[in-house]
């Protein structure tokens, strides 16, 4: 017998690849151009499995699983594509705009904005089920940054940036279900954050127009997400 | 602590038991304290002071004796169960202690109620005084835990487990010694061990009862387990709208440290094994064992996706048991009398005994015990002694909020983890409630419903949205406004959300739902169709009608 | 090959779908080659012909008006086409949802007007409590999202139609393009 080797292959979509043991079955995906829809991965930041977009199909199991999480395993086979993957992805995305008031046409994020390209990515054309339209806040007591509840998935991508990468843990969710949202601080207004370093990170990982910078109109916020990468690689080689 | 003097302290206890010519027992539980047991405890024990009985009469604060409806309940030594009691009738009761018992307050215990249950877990419930370690010691108490300390391996115990097929009594039903084993072999310096007493099910009160009822239990039972895996430190995770249950577990932990029971060297060997309580803040999905560790990690308690599962990386990073307190409560009888024998009560798949709290339109609710493979008909009209008021049986709910509602057909089903799944329900954690014609069934699937909307985390999506769009789905079938292709939808969600949902919360959350679309579909249509609900639940048709 | 019958209707929105459709330009010419158009805000019948083959509508449902307009439009209609987001999604007009119709009106109609304020009760159709995407009311068979939709895209969808195939327009337009 050989000993275990902590290289694993695997079939995704019938095709062979091999992956480090400690890779995810979304990083061997990407690596190698096979699209998974993600909404609240963000390569750089903890993987928490939330949005349910990255669910696959693994042979011998009967539940799916979320790629972003699932690490490989030797002779897995995954299936990235099925009419019934396509069909919950679109309905849980079609949940998501049923939840809070996504306009699109009135959105700094509009024509850059993740929750929209992934809805055309699917050919999603309209929502069939109701819409909420909650009352949300919009909070613009900060100085430079705003933040649309209106326009607010839940990723906590924000929360996430804030903590794991600038250490400063200003965002966290309150409430629960229907009810959370994201806060600052014990949800006081952004404005009067003492732990709010101003650094902006959260407006860049935010995939809607949910966080952005004052000043930007329709169409006018780009977020920009290379320093992510980057940043985690320097603390890694710095630990 | 040994064996030896472990057995001097049960010796003792025995003897001034015996020194007592006569006993009553007052219910102190929950149920029973709730309509003034207490004061019936007082009126007792001022009464034997009045009459100079102090060494003749023994009154004591017991558990649970089940039938919780009837309370508050009082038993004596002669073997008189007494309803109903109040403190006015102490004086009269202990003028029968010798002759026959008072007619007007005795519960007869000849019927089904008291004769078709098996008492493992229970077996001390009513019977031991819950704040006293002696009585807990009287009554073979932690012998259990001596034997696995000074004759058995670590190994050994867990093959008695496995040996004993109990399976998980929080709900899923995953095997008991599996999980075991699986901790046990799993690499870590620092392991621990959980007690899941985070009980949320509506109408569910099986661990609530038991940790009032005989805290000991549980904790041998978790350091059984300890020892069985190799882990130092545990926890119980326990709700806190159980105050009674954190009391007396406090007390139970204070007394089995002093004891040398539980701490460091427990008994001189070198197993230690420490607990503490963390008190739930009122979040059905922290009974979800992923929610559950991240709170008592002093986070939001949320879950994550598993694998790795508790057993691999669990509480603070490290390999965890975590079970339920009914799983733990089983653990010391088996050690006792072996895991063959455990394997010998129930059915081939499912073994042992199940705890029901048997609640809503049946005669008897209360709590009881009975074994695996019983028919859903022998609880409902045997135990449960039937519908009241001579209405017709409708469904049994299983499982609360994550099972299904069983109609007629099923009565002659045996209670087991497969049967129950296979009906679409789950056994879950014993909740069980009986509903009669005047129960709408949209209505139920409605409350359950609007209860995972409720207690939903909000981290996944299918969870958070689904089971608001459900709920409002439901909304407008029992006020009649919905149309056939909301019915539809309905079913498109029960679909996504049981595929595609973070958690067991969100995962089983359409179960009530699918159960009643399922067994109750002319309800629905009645509802959708004809505007009409059949059990006049469903708003105020005459309003309507004019 | 008798001519298609086509019709165009606007209900809550700013007009910019109708707008977008008049910027196809010339092809104008080329598509009523193909069609009739019996009744749109661009042409001048007062009322919704008995039988269209294909109805392009605009804007939400807002009004009570809007609400038996596009009843009956769906009635005559064997094609029904949501013409851009307020259609298809409610969009605009729909941000007044959140804050109940009351509030609305108490402040279009009363806190910021100076003279004569009062909500009116006559003439101005009675708004709904929501505003509502079409599908939400009557079945809809072809979606085209967009505000507004790019006059391309909305010859294509035509152009498809006309010729009896199902546009596939998710490539071609999305939500608040």
């Amino acid at each position: 017998m050989s000993p275990v080797s902590n290289i694993k292959t695997l079939k995704i979509d019938g095709k062979d690849f091999s992956a480090r043991q400690d890779e995810t079955i979304l990083e061997v995906a990407r690596q190698n151009k096979i699209f998974i829809p993600t909404l609240c991965d963000l390569r750089g930041l903890s993987t928490v499995g939330a949005c349910r977009m990255c669910l696959v199909e693994i042979k011998g199991t009967a539940k799916l699983l979320p790629a972003c999480v699932t690490r490989v395993e030797e002779g897995m086979e995954v299936t990235t594509t099925s009419e019934r993957l396509d069909r919950y992805r679109k309905s849980i995305l079609e949940l998501l705009f049923t939840e809070r008031n996504h306009i699109c046409s009135v959105c700094v994020s509009n024509a850059h904005c993740e929750l929209q390209s992934l809805a055309q990515r699917l050919q999603i054309t309209h929502v069939h089920f109701p819409y909420r339209y909650p009352k949300a806040q919009v909070d613009g007591s900060h100085p430079r940054f705003v933040i649309d509840q209106n326009r607010c998935i839940l990723c906590t991508r924000c929360v996430r940036v804030c903590e794991e990468i600038e250490g400063a843990h200003t965002w966290d969710v309150m409430g629960r279900g229907i009810d959370a949202n994201v806060i600052t601080d014990l949800n006081q207004p952004w404005g009067s954050s003492e732990t709010c370093t101003g650094c902006g990170k959260c407006v860049h990982v935010c995939p809607t127009g949910a966080l952005f910078e004052k000043g930007r109109s329709v169409a006018e916020m780009l977020k920009r997400r290379n320093f992510l990468p980057y940043l985690t690689l320097m603390r890694e080689e710095r630990d | 602590m040994t064996p030896e003097e472990l057995e001097q302290i049960a010796e003792e206890e025995r003897g001034t038991q015996a020194q007592f010519l006569h006993r009553v027992n007052v219910c102190l539980a929950a149920g029973c304290i709730s309509c003034q047991s207490q004061s019936v405890k007082d009126a007792f024990d001022k009464e034997i002071a009045n009459r100079g009985w102090q060494r003749k009469c023994q009154s004591k604060g017991v558990g649970c004796m089940g039938l919780c409806a009837e309370g508050p309940l009082v038993s004596t030594a002669q073997g008189a169960l007494y309803q109903h009691v109040t403190a006015a009738d102490a004086g009269e009761i202990l003028d029968a202690l010798d002759s026959e018992p008072v007619s007007r307050l005795v519960c007869r215990t000849d019927v089904p109620f008291f004769q078709r249950q098996k008492k493992i877990v229970l077996e001390n419930s009513g019977l031991v005084d819950p704040e006293r370690i002696e009585e807990y010691v009287g009554s073979s108490g932690y012998g259990a835990l001596m034997r696995v300390l000074t004759e058995m391996t670590p190994p050994e115990v867990v093959q008695e487990v496995v040996k004993s097929g109990l399976r998980g009594r929080g709900g899923a039903g995953y095997p008991t010694g599996l999980k075991w084993s699986t901790v046990a072999k799993a690499a870590g310096q620092h392991k621990y061990i959980i007690c899941n007493a985070d009980e949320g099910d509506p109408g569910a009160f099986m661990d609530r009862s038991v940790l009032e009822s005989d805290p000991h239990r549980v904790l041998e039972g978790m350091l059984i387990a300890a020892f069985a895996v190799g882990a130092s430190e545990g926890y119980i995770y326990v709700r806190a709208e159980y105050p009674l249950a954190i009391k007396r577990l406090r007390t139970a932990i204070r007394q089995a440290e002093r004891l040398g029971l539980l701490g460091s060297s427990i008994c001189g060997t070198r197993f230690s094994f420490h607990v503490d309580l963390r008190l739930g803040a009122g979040a059905f999905v922290c009974g979800e064992e992923t929610a559950l560790i991240a709170s008592v990690e002093g986070k939001r308690g949320t879950p994550r996706p598993r694998p790795p599962y508790p057993a691999q990386q669990g509480l603070f990073g490290e390999p965890t048991l975590i079970n339920n307190v009914e799983t733990y409560a089983n653990i010391a009888p088996i050690i006792r009398h072996g895991g063959e024998w455990y394997s010998q009560i129930g059915t081939e798949k499912s073994k042992g005994t199940k705890v029901f709290a048997l609640a809503g339109r049946v005669l008897n609710t209360g709590l009881v015990e009975v074994p695996m493979g019983i028919s859903l008909r022998d609880i409902v009209f045997e135990i449960g002694g039937g519908i009241p008021e001579g209405r017709c049986f409708k469904a049994v709910q299983t499982g609360g909020p994550s099972g299904g509602c069983l109609p007629a057909e099923f009565l002659d089903m045996p209670v087991d983890y497969e049967s129950l799944a296979k009906a679409g329900s789950i056994m879950g954690s014993g909740g069980m409630i009986v509903m009669d014609e005047t129960s709408c069934m949209v209505d139920v699937a409605k409350y359950f419903m609007d209860f995972c909307m409720t207690e939903s985390c909000g981290k996944c999506v299918p969870c958070r949205v689904g089971t608001y769009q459900m709920n409002e789905l439901l909304a407008r079938i029992t006020e009649r406004t919905a149309t056939p292709p909301d019915l539809a939808m309905l079913e498109e969600l029960c679909d996504l959300l049981r595929n595609t949902s973070l958690c067991g919360l969100g995962q089983s959350a359409p179960n009530p739902v699918m159960s009643t679309l399922r067994y109750f579909a002319d309800e629905y249509k009645a509802h959708v169709e004809e505007k009409r609900c059949p059990a006049g639940v469903c708003g105020n048709q005459a309003e309507e009608a004019s | 090959m008798s001519k298609l019958r086509l019709a165009t209707v606007w209900l809550d929105g700013c007009s910019g779908c109708h707008m977008s459709f008049l910027d196809i330009d010339d092809a104008l010419i080329t598509l009523l080659e193909r069609v009739d158009l019996v009744y749109s805000p661009l042409v001048d019948t007062k009322v919704f012909p008995e039988e269209v083959d294909i109805t392009l509508v605009e804007g939400a449902v807002s009004s009570e008006e809007d609400l038996r307009k596009i009843r009956m439009v769906r009635e005559h209609s064997k094609i029904l086409v949501s013409l851009g987001d307020c259609a298809v999604t409610a969009n605009v007009p729909s941000m007044r949802n959140p804050f109940g119709v009351t509030a609305v009106c108490e402040r279009a109609y009363r806190e910021n007007v100076k003279l004569d304020p009062g909500i009116p009760d006559q003439v101005v159709p009675k708004l709904l409590d929501r505003v509502r995407p079409i599908h939400e009311v009557v079945p809809v068979d072809v979606f085209v999202p967009g505000c507004p939709p790019s006059a391309s895209v909305i010859q294509y969808v035509l152009m498809e139609l006309i010729d009896g195939r199902r546009p596939e327009l998710s490539t071609r337009t999305r939500f608040g393009a």
